[in-house]
């Protein structure tokens, strides 16, 4: 299921994987899979999460040795069974989670990778060396900046010139464009653009149909580990490319009526002005006038880095704000504990369940008992009344309509349904106030589905919610209102009706903002 | 107070603080590479009786200084078969090698306790000629002490000028991203402890062939731990270790100068100043919330997959 | 020993981690025994001999077992110190210096109160030597829990600094006019009774009540679940409303004040009197024992059990046949290093 090459070349394509399979304990990661890459092409590998994306090209990377297949080099086979082998053909990667140092400057960073390094490193060529690489192609860098100081889109701009600098011809990028804003994901392209001119060929892992419709030449789409399909641009579509990714329609999300609220209700939460000290790289937040009224879904948009996280923390207690008040229920809350905020009913879905929510090796009974301790608490603490936590707990995954075990360890838990279990936990003692983190960030399709129908249950009993997220998408479908963080201040406030993406989009990034102020 | 009594104490700081120094400059190596080795006191020992019987048995100093050197390298040796093949926890680790070094140290040196040698001999200072025998005397020197300044500026250059240096510290900042390089970072670990180990000989070798010229049970005194406070408080740099181990060294040494100006302080109590001071320094980074210690400090390295 | 193994796992009458814990106790000792053999031999003493003699003097006369308990008793409170605060994560390196200051401030009180009636002068060196180990904790439990320094780092320099200080007041204040390194003998009232006409004093009693209480509290209480979310994630239990501050310090203190408590003993049960340095690596051994136990009680008692066991060996053939003490460090390191490098029959599977 091969497509043509791009412009009709006779090379052979630079990379050839034939057959690949690869399973894992219990899941059949990759499944017999036929994919190509030509030098100065870029290739998009689209799919869902779980697709078996990341895996192939792991393998490709030598992280991972196929259990079958064949890898062919310029039409020859090629053994690739370590990253060494990988780049030694040229072959380089940027993960998700960048793999620089912190501690070290740019050009020690990048130093560590180049593959002909001198035994006396003389970091001064070096450094002239990456800022003669980063004028060619638009991936400006100050090479003696500590990478802890640089942004995220900085960073990424490193692991780039690492790759290229290392003599990587073969660049494959993991969803490159997650921490970007649309307008910083342009500017990724057209660095993309000048890179492939020079003959390099660029893999683009990701599951964002629209990027992939305006920057690759050809497109490679798997689905459940083998390949659904494979187009050049030209012939592809959003409707072809859906399909092709999901293979059914997608089932609808029932939104419900939403409830209207008297003009008088009391707001569940009020933040007064607030500031709040960041810490390392947390942004401050400044200026922070928020209301959130029973029965609503605020929903708050930003791009990482922006203050979304800190403000989900500041309502939570986790970061104290230096001015302004917080407001629960009317009362002042402003220097409260966490315990004091989560004694008052609410409820809190972080961004990571895994590491932000869950003891992994506790069960999943004893995680959902660790929030209300004191409330199933017997005999003054001696023991826990651990027949009520599960009556509590069935009886919200049945309302629910989750299922999941109670008695495995919670790191046994996949993804999906270890959100699930955050979810049960959260909304089991009906809470009045609900700060969602990037709700279904990683989940596959059914999963969040029903963590958004969940969030819309809750509302519908009255609960308000805050729903933090970068997803366009799910806030316009979700909220009722709608704000935009940007650099730790709200940049605007408006009902999803009356705005696009592209509004909020360019707010979330601050150009919006800035183009007012250049009038 | 005199001047005689302050360049006395300066002596006496340097003589003490030469093993101190050289057993810092290995630590700093190994923690650089990620691995916290609480048996140093151990190591110590064991290189020191070795070094110590040798030099006795065959009456020459530098074949003493050597074997304390491959000693050295060899117990650390240990520690990195079962840290780094192992995968078993540092802490434990290091101090059962701490143990081991008690005992074996104890057995080795068990016949040579009170045996007197001919240390290594000791050099002035060049340009000292013109002072009266009685100041220059106090800056007569052994090799080991003249090298130990530049032993800090090669183990600097080696740690940020070479290839091998910037390996050795990706590991102890991110193995896998190390990994990811194309180096080995187990292979790295050993190096980085065999050296490591080797300068801590170094060190025990000064202490007993040279600085006391004797050998008693658990004569290091807890410079193994006193180390391990320095490497912390000259933040992992080879070249802030030399002002710290003569400050660290001197504070014995400046009880010798108070007593002579007539003020009491009990020696127990100045023995507590290296740790008290790298502890307040500690308090004072905390509050900067800057980590400078190596990110992967004490972790054992699990591989890829 | 595999098709051993594999019955009694099909059986399901014991755990596979009991198992594999038993296994590796009874391999530890035979491990020592074979060492202590294979040094027997080259210096041309008879080792099954010895044997016999490590046996009756052990486990086969009353007298001998209870010098066993007597070595056993401070390790087993050394190790809860540890394990303690480690199922939330706080690793206690300092048992030593809380240990020391422990003995400290109960030999203040035998000292000054040394005319007190047993009845009010025991308990109150109790309390003081909790007070002094708990003190010690404090500040790193403090530096930790705000965020400034690692509990390892502090509690390894303080480690060093308490000694010290013990020798301060000691040869300052407290010296006995014959020896300037220890202070003169306890009144009798200060003194920890003894049990059935051996030197095994109430400590033991102490040791065996909190480790029962320690498993007690983290199985069923409220608190033992919430110390074991805190140790599962710390950073979800904060998120979750569990007060980690507040457990960090005191869980600390806790441990610090059974070190302490070890120390009171150790002077008021053991010697009778306060010598400097009298501590030969009781804190650190408690550390390995609680690693090795993997931090459980009944973990402790075992392993506690088969290293006294292995030291009181030593002690006997030091005396029998002039083995140096030094070997006795030597065997157990030897020992200890075996088993930390978990070779594979011992374990089934590598361990997370």
């Amino acid at each position: 299921m091969l497509t043509p090459p791009p412009s009709a070349s006779k090379t052979p394509p630079m990379i050839s994987m034939r057959e690949i399979s690869k399973s894992f304990p219990g899941v059949l990661a990759n499944d017999r899979i036929d994919f190509d890459i030509f030098r100065s092409e870029i290739h998009s590998l689209l799919g869902e999460n779980g697709a078996g994306k990341s895996t192939l090209m792991k393998i490709l990377y030598g992280f991972y040795r196929a259990d079958s297949g064949r890898i062919l080099l310029d039409g020859k086979p090629v053994a690739i069974q370590s990253p060494n082998d990988a780049r030694a053909v040229q072959i380089g990667m940027v993960f998700q989670d960048f793999t620089l140092i912190p501690a070290f400057s740019v050009a020690e960073n990048i130093a560590l990778f180049l593959p002909d390094l001198d035994t006396i490193v003389d970091l001064k060529a070096v450094s002239r060396w990456i800022e003669e690489m980063s004028a060619r192609y638009g991936l400006r860098v100050n090479p003696d900046a500590m990478v802890y100081e640089l942004s995220i889109g900085e960073q990424q701009k490193v692991e780039i010139l690492k790759l290229i600098l290392s003599n990587s011809r073969l660049l494959i990028l993991d969803e490159p464009t997650r921490v970007l804003a649309p307008h910083e994901v342009d500017a990724l392209f057209q660095v993309l653009y000048s890179i492939r001119q020079d003959g390099y060929a660029i893999i683009l892992i990701t599951h964002k149909i629209k990027e992939v419709l305006e920057c690759a030449d050809r497109i490679t789409v798997l689905r459940n580990g083998g390949v659904a399909g494979s187009l050049v641009r030209s012939n592809a579509s959003e409707d072809k490319l859906v399909k092709m990714m999901f293979g059914r329609k997608l089932s609808g999300l029932k939104t419900g009526k939403k409830v209207i609220r008297e003009e008088t209700a009391l707001p569940i939460l009020e933040l007064q002005n607030v500031h709040s000290h960041g810490e390392g790289a947390e942004t401050n937040l400044e200026d922070i006038d928020l209301k959130v009224y029973p029965g609503e879904i605020v929903g708050i948009a930003g791009v990482s880095g922006n203050g979304q996280r800190e403000l989900g923390d500041v309502v939570l207690g986790m970061i104290k704000c230096v001015k302004g008040t917080k407001h629960l229920f009317g009362k002042d809350v402003t220097n409260s504990s966490i315990q004091k905020l989560r004694r008052s009913l609410v409820g809190f879905i972080p961004e990571n369940p895994l590491t932000m929510a869950a003891a992994p090796f506790m069960t999943v009974l004893e995680n959902m008992a660790v929030t209300k301790t004191w409330h199933y608490a017997l005999q003054g603490g001696l023991t826990m009344d651990w027949q009520a936590i599960k009556a509590d707990v069935e009886n919200t995954m049945e309302r629910l309509g989750f299922s999941f075990s109670l008695n495995i360890p919670a790191r046994s838990l996949s993804g999906g349904n270890l959100q699930r279990m955050i979810i049960v936990r959260e909304l089991t003692h009906d809470p009045r106030l609900i700060i969602a983190s990037y709700l279904t960030r990683g989940l596959d399709v059914q999963s969040t589905i029903a963590a958004r129908q969940a969030l819309i249950q809750a509302r519908g009993g009255g609960a308000g919610v805050l729903l933090i997220s970068e997803d366009l998408e799910e806030l316009f479908l979700l909220s009722d209102r709608l704000i935009v963080l940007y650099g730790g201040r709200i940049v605007g406030s408006f009902k999803p009706e009356e705005t696009n993406f592209y509004e909020v989009g360019h707010l979330m990034t601050g150009s919006e903002v800035q183009n007012a102020a250049n009038t | 107070m005199t001047l005689l009594s302050v360049l006395g104490v300066l002596s006496s700081a340097i003589f003490s603080g030469t093993s101190l120094l050289y057993t810092t400059l290995g630590e700093i190596i190994d923690q650089r590479s990620g691995i916290v080795n609480l048996g140093l006191e151990g190591v110590m020992l064991v290189s020191a009786s070795a070094g110590f019987a040798v030099t006795a048995i065959t009456d020459n100093p530098y074949l003493g200084v050597l074997v304390s050197i491959i000693a050295g390298g060899l117990m650390n040796m240990i520690l990195g078969f079962l840290v780094i093949s192992r995968r078993a926890n540092q802490l434990a680790s290091g101090l059962a090698l701490m143990f081991f070094g008690f005992g074996l140290s104890a057995l080795i040196g068990s016949s040579f306790v009170g045996t007197k040698i001919k240390g290594l001999p000791r050099l002035p200072l060049p340009g000292l000629s013109n002072l009266p025998m009685l100041y220059s005397s106090l800056f007569n020197f052994d090799l080991l002490i003249y090298l130990a300044i530049p032993m800090a500026i090669l183990v600097w250059w080696l740690l940020f000028r070479t290839r091998w240096g910037l390996g050795l510290r990706a590991v102890g900042e991110n193995a896998d991203t190390t990994f990811a390089s194309g180096r080995n970072p187990l292979l790295i670990r050993y190096q980085a402890l065999f050296v490591g180990g080797l300068l801590a000989g170094l060190g025990a070798a000064h202490l007993s062939i040279a600085y006391t010229m004797n050998w008693t049970e658990y004569m290091t005194a807890g410079r193994g731990f006193i180390a391990v406070a320095l490497v912390i408080f000259s933040k992992w740099n080879p070249l802030r270790a030399i002002v710290g181990a003569l400050l660290f060294s001197g504070a014995v040494a400046f009880q010798l100068l108070l007593q002579s100006s007539g003020i009491q302080i009990s020696p127990f109590l100045l023995d507590t100043i290296p740790y008290v001071i790298t502890i307040i320094v500690l308090i004072a980074w905390g509050g900067t919330r800057r980590h400078t210690a190596p990110a992967s400090l004490g972790r054992v390295y699990q591989g890829s997959e | 020993m595999l098709p051993i193994r594999n019955a009694i796992k099909r059986s399901g009458f014991v755990r596979q981690k009991t198992v594999n814990a038993v296994v590796r106790y009874i391999f530890m000792m035979v491990l020592a025994f074979l060492l202590f053999g294979i040094i027997l031999l080259i210096s041309g003493k008879d080792p099954i001999q010895s044997y016999k003699d490590i046996f009756s003097s052990t486990l086969g006369s009353a007298y001998g077992f209870s010098e066993v308990i007597v070595i056993m008793t401070p390790l087993l409170l050394t190790a809860l110190a540890v394990a303690l605060p480690s199922r939330i994560i706080l690793i206690n390196v300092g048992v030593e210096g809380q240990l020391y200051m422990g003995a400290c401030f109960a030999t203040w009180g035998a000292l000054a109160f040394g005319d007190l009636p047993a009845g009010i002068l025991v308990p109150l060196m109790i309390l003081l030597g909790m007070i002094g180990g708990s003190l010690w904790a404090f500040i790193p439990g403090y530096l930790r829990a705000m965020g400034i320094v690692n509990e390892t780092i502090t509690t390894l320099l303080l480690n060093s600094v308490a000694p010290m200080i013990v020798s301060f007041f000691i040869f300052g204040f407290w010296h006995s006019p014959m020896d300037t390194n220890k202070t003169p003998n306890f009144s009798p009232s200060a003194r920890l009774p003894t049990l059935f006409n051996t030197r095994i004093d109430l400590s033991l009693v102490f040791a065996l009540v909190l480790l029962t209480l320690f498993w007690l509290v983290m199985k069923y209480t409220r608190w033992g679940l919430e110390m074991k979310a805190i140790g599962g994630n710390p950073q979800a239990a904060r998120r979750n409303g569990i007060p980690v501050k507040l457990y960090l310090i005191s869980i600390m203190c806790i441990g610090g004040a059974i070190a302490g408590l070890a120390g009171m003993a150790q002077v008021s049960g053991f010697y009778g009197v306060l010598l400097a340095n009298f501590s030969r690596g009781i804190g650190f051994m408690g550390f390995l024992i609680s690693w090795l136990a993997g931090g459980s009680p009944l973990g402790i008692i075992l392993t506690s059990f088969v290293i006294s066991i292995i030291i009181s060996g030593g002690n006997l053939l030091q005396l029998t046949i002039n083995l140096p003490y030094a070997a006795i460090n030597v065997l157990l390191a030897f020992t200890l290093f075996v088993v930390l490098a978990r070779p594979n029959f011992l374990t089934q599977r590598k361990e997370a």
